[in-house]
């Protein structure tokens, strides 16, 4: 994975110095808690219900060992035993006090972390796709370029007072999104041109939020040398013209929508024209310099399915469970990409304790060679598992609690923190969730209904992405009782969707049922083979509608 | 008072803000708004004592491009320390309009965002209140020097580290 040099070191170091004279000034009074705002928020510190919250970032999802044991001994140390795995490769505490927040940003320092701008209306960290480098169907490493951005966008002197918070997220998968691409503010696919050229397509105005959209395509190939003058050109104009009359028409999607695409189109290219071959070119010596932390590590010559793998499958249906559920395939023969599912029964959906974490990290330096990954489903990925040793792993994260075999299934939901933690929240959403997996425990039951994303959230916000599930759920307050709205056939990924409601909301009392009523009804109406997303496009809203409102009629 | 920050110094400002509504002062610099430069074009373009306009933070130097020329000042408005339109003004002006006087900063503005606005070109920051003018140098001064490297290219500041790194290679 990518390593600091000199200038990265001096940079975070000098950042936590920064803040925390910053916090000094704010609490000698000499800043307003108006003027500190923005600043500590662009330092991941959010004031929340009930006490500060931080939020560290994990560039492109990539972590090491030593990495997670510093996140549990920030978790131990300064907070309550825990941490909680965001949607967009971050992980927030919830209870640091503000005296302590830049001792903890020293720590992370020393392993090469930070929480800079994982928060405020700046270029937040870029995301990629949970698998780079190890999966068969990549045209190239996203990680690279996700950490060419990470450095440009860092501290850039022009970008720090958007209009609002700006999201980038990049995947070099083909036929496959695992990074939702089209739901950020900028979504870079990277792609092959006509010439063979690798280079990137431009997709902006996607978000989630009161009015989500899937973004536009505004250009198919940019080169990898005016990369950043092309983003550079897009942000310009976004800090520009984005409207900054109203918070909550002041993201990119609102601009492009408005604008139209093509004329924001023209607009970007105007910029970028004026930009392109100048200071920010970037050299070739600097993406193989980037791209050579991002080298594979010494795999082993092995081959697909060693009979241990085999026997083992054929001799423990839970141990095959985890396998044909939890595990992807990598590119080299041999070995595997795990995936650990962070959603138990009974615990918030992207929780993990101190201990846990500390697990892992052995884990993954015995089985992954020191390699783990943040999802945005909320999940951890061990991207480099020998096969012949997937039963041993498999039997060390069982005894953490961490075995569930549920991804991509109803269990295996995002939920946002909701009421529990969340100052904007109108409702609960974690005991929501909690119970939909209590109702859903049985495993068999789960297979059976096969692939669905389910996902909460506890305000129109929408950070836990109920936009795009296959069932979203999305807290409303009416008259201080809690209630839930209903949308179905969003999706997050290659074949992007935004959910539609169903009708009136339900009570708390109401939802679990309601959710067991849609999955009935898809039960009842599939063809073979047919995931309930499928189903749902095929035969549309109106029977869902029909058992959940008519019946009672 | 307002005092003038300009290139880490505080200097009295001879700029005089002239209002829509007031008469423009026989002689003497004047910085005058974008609706009063588009009205009074004509006589203003004349003045001998120095011209200068004020752009609020929607008004883009794009429409002044061809009178650039005429401005020994452009003033950017931060109607709120949040509103970072001005940056990107900035350096259109600099990088793509080729403007060579003197940009600055007039309104709400936070010593932590001296360092973007220095390297975004302004040159100068119109300060109000009362702050003793070695305090006002020696924040500008540790404000510039909190990151000692940058990343991204920019008009001013540090070598940006992408090319520190690369300097060996191309030469
Ligand atoms: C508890 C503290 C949190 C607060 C105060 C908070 C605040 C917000 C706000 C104000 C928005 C709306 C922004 C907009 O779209 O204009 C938002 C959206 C979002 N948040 Fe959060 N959030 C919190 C926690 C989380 C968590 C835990 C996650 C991940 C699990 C998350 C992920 C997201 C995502 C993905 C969006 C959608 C934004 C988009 O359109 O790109 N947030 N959040
Ligand atoms: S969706 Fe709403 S309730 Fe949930 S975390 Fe986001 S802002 Fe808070």
């Amino acid at each position: 994975m990518y390593r600091y040099d000199e200038f990265d070191h001096a940079m975070v170091k000098d950042r936590v110095e920064q803040f925390r004279g910053q916090i000094a000034r704010r609490m000698a009074g000499e800043m307003t808690e108006e003027q500190f705002r923005p600043l500590r928020l662009q330092n991941g510190l959010y004031l929340q219900l009930h006490a500060y919250m931080l939020r560290v970032a994990i560039p492109y999802g990539q972590l090491n060992a030593v990495q997670m044991r510093k996140l549990a001994h920030i978790a131990r140390t300064y907070d309550k035993g825990y941490g909680h795995f965001t949607t967009r490769q971050n992980i927030q505490y919830n209870w640091p006090k503000l005296s302590q927040v830049a001792d903890i940003l020293d720590e992370l320092a020393s392993v090469e972390m930070h929480a800079i701008q994982t928060s405020g209306n700046c270029i937040r960290n870029t995301t990629a796709d949970q698998y780079a480098g190890v999966t068969a169907d990549e045209i190239e490493d996203p990680r690279i370029y996700a950490e060419i951005i990470r450095q440009w966008s860092t501290f850039h002197p022009e970008f720090t007072f958007l209009p609002r918070k700006f999201k980038i997220a990049v995947s070099g998968a083909v036929g496959a999104d695992r990074a939702a691409v089209r739901f950020h503010d900028i979504g870079l696919f990277i792609v092959k041109n006509d010439a063979g050229e690798v280079g990137f397509e431009v997709w902006v105005g996607g978000g989630l939020g009161r009015t989500p959209m899937i973004g536009k395509k505004i250009r198919g190939f940019v080169a990898k040398a005016d990369l950043l003058a092309y983003l550079e050109a897009v942000l310009r104009v976004y800090n520009m013209l984005g409207r900054r009359d109203n918070m909550y028409k002041a993201r990119v999607k609102i601009l492009v929508h408005e604008t139209g695409t093509e004329e924001f189109t023209r607009l970007v290219e105007k910029e970028f024209e004026d930009t392109q071959g100048g200071a920010l070119d970037l050299p070739a010596a600097e993406i193989d310099r980037i791209a050579d932390y991002f080298q594979p590590p010494a795999y082993e010559a092995l081959s697909d399915d060693p009979p241990a793998l085999t026997a083992r499958r054929f001799e423990d249906k839970g141990f095959n469970n985890w396998v044909r559920v939890n595990v992807a395939r990598h590119k080299v023969a041999g070995y595997a990409i795990a995936n650990i599912s962070l959603k138990p029964v009974g615990v918030p959906p992207g929780d993990v304790t101190a201990d846990q974490m500390d697990a892992v990290a052995d884990i993954a330096e015995t089985f992954s060679l020191g390699g783990i990954r943040v999802t945005h489903e909320q999940n951890l990925v061990l991207p480099d598992v020998r096969q012949d040793q997937l039963y041993d792993l498999w039997l060390a994260l069982r005894e953490q609690g961490l075995a569930d075999a549920n991804l991509d299934h109803i269990g295996d939901m995002i939920c946002c923190p909701g009421l529990d933690y969340c100052s904007l929240a109108n409702a609960r959403s974690i005991p929501i969730a909690e119970r939909i997996s209590q109702r859903f425990a049985d495993l068999d039951r789960q297979y059976d209904i096969g692939e669905l994303r389910l996902k909460i959230s506890g305000c129109i916000n929408a950070c836990g992405h109920h936009h795009v599930g296959h069932i979203g759920i999305l807290g409303v307050d009416r008259k201080d009782q809690e209630y839930y709205q209903i949308t179905l056939g969003g999706a997050p990924g290659e074949d992007a969707a935004i959910g539609t409601k169903v009708g009136a909301a339900f009570s708390a009392a109401e939802i679990v049922d309601a959710v067991e009523t849609v999955v009935n009804t898809y039960l009842a109406l599939r063809q073979p083979k047919e995931r309930f997303i499928d189903t749902f496009r095929r035969v549309g809203d109106a029977p869902f509608k029909e058992s959940l409102y008519d019946k009672a009629a | 008072m307002t005092k003038l920050l300009k290139d880490g110094t505080v200097t009295n400002d001879p700029w005089i803000h002239v209002a829509d509504g007031d008469a423009v002062p026989e002689s003497g610099p004047v910085i005058v708004t974008l609706a009063r430069w588009q009205a009074e074009h004509n006589s203003l373009a004349g003045r001998a004592d120095g011209l200068g306009i004020r752009l609020e933070s929607g008004q883009s130097p794009e429409v002044i491009k061809d009178d650039l020329a005429h401005f020994a000042v452009v003033a950017l408005a931060f109607p709120k320390f949040a509103d970072g339109r001005a940056y990107s003004h900035a350096r259109m002006l600099k990088d793509r309009l080729d403007y060579t006087g003197e940009v600055r900063a007039v309104g709400d503005v936070l010593r932590d965002q001296y360092r973007a606005m220095h390297r975004c070109g302004f040159d100068a920051l119109e300060i109000s209140g009362n702050h003793p003018a070695d305090k006002l140098e020696a924040d500008w001064r540790a404000a510039l020097g909190e990151l000692r490297h940058a990343y991204q290219p920019a008009l001013r500041g540090p070598e940006p580290v992408l090319h520190q790194r690369h300097r060996a290679v191309a030469a």
